[in-house]
């Protein structure tokens, strides 16, 4: 007999983001009492809940390179950025986010996922000029508009990433597929399973891409 | 060998300084709200071994505690201004890019040179994080260069880390903390209860939507645990491996690869990915903090319904 009790743990944490209450608090309310519904005591709950918190540490070590990231903020970085992209001809902001969506997805396939993203890449660099490549085009932004464009360029960022990464057959998300497998008797080799990434990597970008072309196209109607 | 507890203290001590540098900001109201936020990252990153799992557990809702009762303030550390800005910009050029660039090539370069060159045998890198190690390296190097070139105050890279973290917030600590709930989901049996749920909507013998479900389920339940990794096995155990694999006699590969991806569409459209979704909104200050997963939703959506046309065409010919 499967026990539902702790889908309550769910309901908690989709009623808790639907209210918009702090997610901190709602994380730890869903933790706790789904520990409690299974049937844990009080102290190991928390011990459970410390010790994957603990676990997962690793999750903290890229917030190191903000002293440098604000650093250059304050010598003008995303000024020189903004800089750059004004003086090239033909840089759009599609065209621009395009060549990340690329960039991201090569890397990542080669296994160097973790040299870019939000806080390496994206604030410092590629939303800096995202915005100038709008500017450039387009004219001054209004508000709505710069939120849409920083939006996208974080967006291209996670569409790169996830539909790279798998391409690289040391990935965790690999290693997963190929254990899963193998415990109903089904061996895979990584090579095998990440091939079978690159169909919908190709079309990851297609589809991105493709809706980067749209948004450049609707922020040019928009200023017209 | 370097391992990441080396990187932990690094980020600790990096937090700890963080905190300090709260402490004795007068001009935030809540300044020891802050100041004790960071503390307890730095307790956790410098002596999260020692002080046993309950201590950890105390650590986590203290972190809670003061970031859902409101104790965080915003700080306001002394940095330039828009237009010193320009100036410095107009004055050093392009080369700006050069230490800005240390990061990602210097954690590029070094995974490359250690993983296929003769250097990487030695093992003096814990495995698998060499990435990691470079990151932090490059991390030092560009400091190092900062400090040299630009001549900043001492303290200047700190307090300008401090104002960058503090614009995060609580959120900077938000995916750790799922991270952990999907832990005490595990233990609970949720995968178990979804799974046996998806089991039932299945009609016998229909092969489309079979896929439709098991891609569909994937999205959905990652979009609920903020992780593909959490479906996977679930949804693998309920429909992939039972029907897709055994009773249509579908491709292990196809089916495991392609629907993996089809749960990373989901990873795409739910706060619960609070590292990828919520964490560049706020690092990019925009007013809605689901702005990142409306960008994303009409990607996402063709995507999966790409996914699920791959396996329909690929896994069963």
């Amino acid at each position: 007999m499967i026990n539902y009790w702790p889908l309550i743990g769910i309901l908690l944490v989709v009623v808790g983001f639907a209210l918009k209450l702090n997610p901190m608090l709602v994380v730890t309310a869903s933790a706790l009492v789904t520990g409690l519904i299974a049937g844990l005591g009080p102290v190991e709950v928390v011990s459970t809940f410390g010790k994957a918190f603990n676990d997962n540490r690793i999750i903290a070590i890229v917030w190191i390179v903000l002293p440098v990231i604000g650093s250059l903020e304050r010598f003008g970085l995303q000024q020189r950025a903004a800089h750059l992209i004004r003086s090239m001809k033909g840089a759009t902001v599609g065209r621009l986010l395009i060549l990340y969506l690329g960039y991201r997805q090569i890397i990542s396939a080669i296994g160097l996922q973790s040299t870019a993203g939000h806080p390496q890449t994206v604030r410092p660099l590629v939303a800096p000029m995202a915005l100038a490549a709008a500017e450039k085009s387009h004219g001054a932004l209004t508000e709505t508009e710069t939120d849409r464009v920083k939006a996208m360029a974080a967006a291209t960022d996670n569409v790169g990433l996830f539909f790279g990464e798998d391409i690289f057959i040391a990935i965790g998300s690999i290693v997963l597929i190929q254990q899963t497998l193998a415990t109903y008797g089904y061996n895979l080799e990584p090579l095998q399973l990440a091939l079978w990434a690159i169909p919908s990597a190709i079309g990851a970008f297609v589809i991105h891409g493709f809706r980067l072309w749209l948004f450049e196209r609707g922020l040019r109607r928009a200023a017209k | 060998m370097i391992t990441l507890h080396w990187l932990y203290i690094l980020a600790g001590l990096l937090f700890a300084a963080f905190a300090i540098l709260s402490a004795a900001d007068r001009f935030n109201p809540k300044r020891f709200g802050n100041a004790a936020f960071w503390g307890l990252m730095a307790l956790s990153l410098l002596a999260g071994d020692v002080i046993g799992d309950f201590g950890n557990g105390l650590l986590v809702l203290g972190l809670a505690g003061l970031a859902g009762f409101n104790f965080l303030g915003k700080s306001h550390p002394t940095t330039t201004s828009e237009p010193a800005r320009e100036a410095f910009s107009a004055r050093y050029g392009n080369r700006l890019f050069l230490p800005a660039l240390i990061i990602p090539v210097t954690a590029l370069v070094g995974t490359l040179v250690y993983n296929y060159t003769p250097i990487g045998g030695a093992g003096w890198i814990e495995p698998k994080r060499e990435t990691y190690v470079f990151l932090a390296l490059g991390v030092l190097i560009a400091l190092a260069v900062i400090y040299a070139w630009l001549r900043p105050p001492i303290l200047a890279p700190l307090q300008e880390g401090r104002r960058l973290i503090d614009s995060i917030g609580w959120a900077a600590v938000l995916p750790q903390m799922l991270a952990a709930l999907g832990v005490l989901f595990a233990a609970a049996g949720v995968g178990d209860a979804i799974g046996s749920l998806a089991g039932m909507v299945i009609p016998e013998g229909n092969l489309t939507v079979t896929i439709i479900i098991f891609t569909g389920g994937m999205a959905l339940f990652t979009m609920v645990m903020g992780n593909a990794f959490a479906a996977f096995p679930v949804m693998a155990a309920a429909i992939g491996v039972p029907l897709l694999i055994v009773q249509h006699h579908g491709n292990p590969a196809v089916i495991g690869a392609v629907g993996m991806l089809a749960g990373f569409c989901g990873t795409l459209m739910t706060p619960m990915a609070a590292n990828f979704n919520l964490v560049p909104a706020a690092l990019l200050e925009l007013k809605d903090q689901y702005g990142v997963i409306r960008a994303q939703v009409m990607t996402a959506l063709p995507l999966l319904l790409l996914n699920t046309a791959i396996i329909a065409l690929a896994a069963f010919r």
